[in-house]
């Protein structure tokens, strides 16, 4: 059980980095409570597997620290750090059985038998393994798999952090879901810090009370579910958090506030004066609604999404998204568009105006 | 659907029938056809029925040849199973060293088999060769042309030598495969390096493993060039083998109906051991 807090982190795989892209990790400071679910997500190659082996200490940090309760944990390797790793690709031990499988971190730390039968029963029964104890770990399938790799981690008492690095990656559709919730119910009666690495959004907000969204190796934004939605900190939390992602369009800057080819659109932040760079205006597709004034817009294209249909509109020049209920009659040709006010912002360089490079 | 019978396609399958009835099916009837008969020259030959069999079976050179056979296989096996995994634990993963160590590997295993036996032939000279004179040298009283064990220590040496490779290629090949995450897990499980070869590695090489074992045995059990260039079968028949024998009653003797049926014999005791052992290996395994 631990606070984990990263402290000035940046790593490179090559000897001598010079460019910014050689870091595969840039400076990145952050803070977790003990006990908290959290998730790091962001496209392949944002860094994320880095970062949580940095944490897990199977790679070295280039610089900086990292500190489990305030005690700098940096050059020790994984297993002084009371730590367990669930992988991408489930790991068993194929010629042992079940209870092997998971009496394994205790019998290598030389924990007395029959301790490790009773700890070995609990964890089986939290994980559903109990009625497989007997059986051979290479005959279970890729879900029960991933159970035992987990169990492996609960199964110490002493674990400081459980670390996921894409646990759901071979798991079927189907056992997805049901994996999911088992984890987040786990989470409850263990609550330990959990750490969650994936690209899939789903995952991330489902597990998570707090997401740590990654591009290029740094850290956009953090913060619970809601936020990443409402008030995304840089355009790319937009695209890559929501179905469809927020639409981004290229507006200049009126005394501070936002105009689109000589509309003024009322925001929720406002541009510092004297701004230059790229200015752009973001809102998500579900604060976009038709009116009678507003914005003239022609509709291009209908696509239905189920619960709600996706509307494709061509707004002065732009391409934009928003969604119409089921239920609305959408008219087609010409329509008037208005932006809700309050989930609308201007971003500069990518961040959100006022707020550059506040992760 | 009602599929249409087409006799037809039975003429894809015949060219493969020829290919093999010309190439083992014919060739072994043959010898199932001498080892029934006995002949008394003229090309006469006469139906004799299974006793070509009992005869060798209970022939006393047929037990030695076997046992010395078993005794050659069960050595080569005992050192060069656990020798190629050692020397492929240690090979490099990546690296230039990679390339250089897997050439040098190779290079054994590229030598016709009669060159490798000319080779320690020579190398093992008590008086000329570099390894039987620094032997002598150091005072050993070695001389493999003279020595039962001797020749045995230079027969078994010169295999290990030429096949240990192969059993280095095929264990470095399973090594290689496994995924990085069983390393970390077993570290984050704080599992000793022992274990680590002995609940993933040794698991995990457990197929090549295999194929390297049944290769080297069926190999190691038909060899025939490199102990008659090297030893001849000598000193006596300290290092006859089964193949060595079996030329010698065949072409030697020209004893073609005892030679055919302890060929026969000697194929069944190979496919017997084989299958055993494969059976063995995969009794719990979905392959």
């Amino acid at each position: 059980m631990a606070r984990i807090s990263l402290v000035g982190l940046k790593h490179s795989y090559l000897a001598h980095p010079a460019a910014p892209d050689d870091w595969a990790l840039k400076e990145l400071n952050l803070e977790w409570q003990d006990g908290g679910a959290y998730a790091l997500l962001g496209p392949s190659g944002c860094g994320k597997t880095t970062l949580l082996n940095i944490i897990s200490g199977l790679l070295q940090p280039s610089h900086g620290e990292v500190l489990f309760d305030g005690r700098d944990v940096t050059p020790l390797p994984p297993e002084k750090r009371q730590i367990a790793q669930v992988f991408q690709f489930p790991v068993v031990y194929d010629t042992m059985t079940v209870f092997d499988n998971l009496a394994f971190p205790l019998r290598n730390r030389g924990v007395p038998e029959t301790e490790v039968r009773t700890r070995v029963q609990q964890i089986a029964e939290m994980t559903e393994l109990s009625a497989t104890l007997k059986k051979r770990a290479s005959g279970l399938s890729a879900d029960g798999k991933q159970k035992i790799s987990l169990g492996r981690g609960l199964v110490r008492e002493d674990v400081n952090a459980i670390l996921f690095d894409e646990p759901l990656t071979v798991i079927d559709p189907h056992l997805k879901f049901q994996l999911r919730s088992k984890l987040k119910e786990l989470h409850h009666r263990v609550p330990k810090t959990m750490i969650y690495v994936t690209h899939d959004q789903t995952e991330a907000l489902t597990f998570a009370d707090k997401v740590v969204v990654m591009n290029m190796g740094q850290v956009v934004q953090q913060g619970t579910p809601e936020e990443l939605f409402l008030t995304p900190h840089h355009t790319f939390v937009g695209h890559f958090i929501g179905s469809p992602g927020m639409n981004v369009l290229p507006c200049e800057i009126d005394n501070g506030n936002a105009v689109l080819k000589g509309h003024r659109i009322a925001t929720a932040n406002k541009a510092p004066a004297g701004i230059s760079g790229i200015l752009e205006l973001g809102v998500r597709p579900e604060f976009i609604h038709i009116s009678d004034t507003g914005l003239p817009a022609t509709v291009t294209g209908l696509s239905d999404a189920g619960r709600f249909r996706i509307a494709q509109v061509n707004c002065l020049g732009q391409t934009l998204k928003f969604l119409v209920s089921e239920d609305h009659p959408i008219a087609t040709g010409e329509v008037h568009l208005t932006f809700d006010p309050t989930h609308t912002h201007i971003y500069h360089n990518g961040w959100l105006a006022g707020q550059e490079g506040l992760a | 659907m009602n599929k249409a019978v087409n006799q037809k396609a039975w003429f894809f399958v015949l060219p493969v029938l020829v290919l093999v009835a010309f190439n083992a099916i014919v060739p072994l009837m043959t010898v199932v056809n001498y080892s029934v008969q006995e002949t008394f020259g003229n090309n006469q030959f006469f139906w004799s029925g299974l006793t070509w069999f009992t005869d060798v079976l209970r022939s006393e050179r047929f037990h030695a040849s076997l046992t010395r056979q078993m005794i050659f296989t069960g050595s080569i096996l005992l050192i060069e199973v656990p020798l190629g995994v050692l020397i492929a634990l240690a090979m490099p993963r990546k690296g230039i060293w990679v390339s250089i160590c897997l050439v040098l590997m190779a290079m054994p295993l590229l030598i016709p088999w009669n060159v490798v036996g000319a080779m320690w032939n020579i190398f093992a000279l008590p008086n000329i060769g570099l390894m039987g004179k620094v032997l002598n040298d150091l005072g050993f009283d070695y001389n493999y042309t003279r020595q039962v064990g001797d020749a045995w220590f230079t027969l078994i040496l010169m295999d290990v030598w030429h096949w240990t490779s192969l059993v280095v290629l095929l264990a470095y090949a399973g090594l290689v495969s496994i995924p990085d995450a069983y390393y970390q897990a077993a570290k984050i499980d704080g599992a000793s390096r022992w274990a680590v070869l002995r609940f993933i590695q040794l698991p995990k090489m457990k197929r090549v493993l295999t194929i390297a074992i049944l290769l080297r045995f069926m190999d190691s059990f038909n060899i025939y060039t490199e102990p008659v260039v090297l030893t001849g079968g000598g000193p006596g028949n300290s290092t006859t083998l089964l193949s060595i024998d079996l030329v010698k009653i065949a072409l030697g003797q020209f004893d073609l109906g005892p030679a055919a049926a302890m060929s026969l014999i000697y194929f069944l005791v190979i496919l017997l051991l084989s299958w055993i052992f494969y059976a063995v290996m995969t009794r719990n395994e979905e392959w």
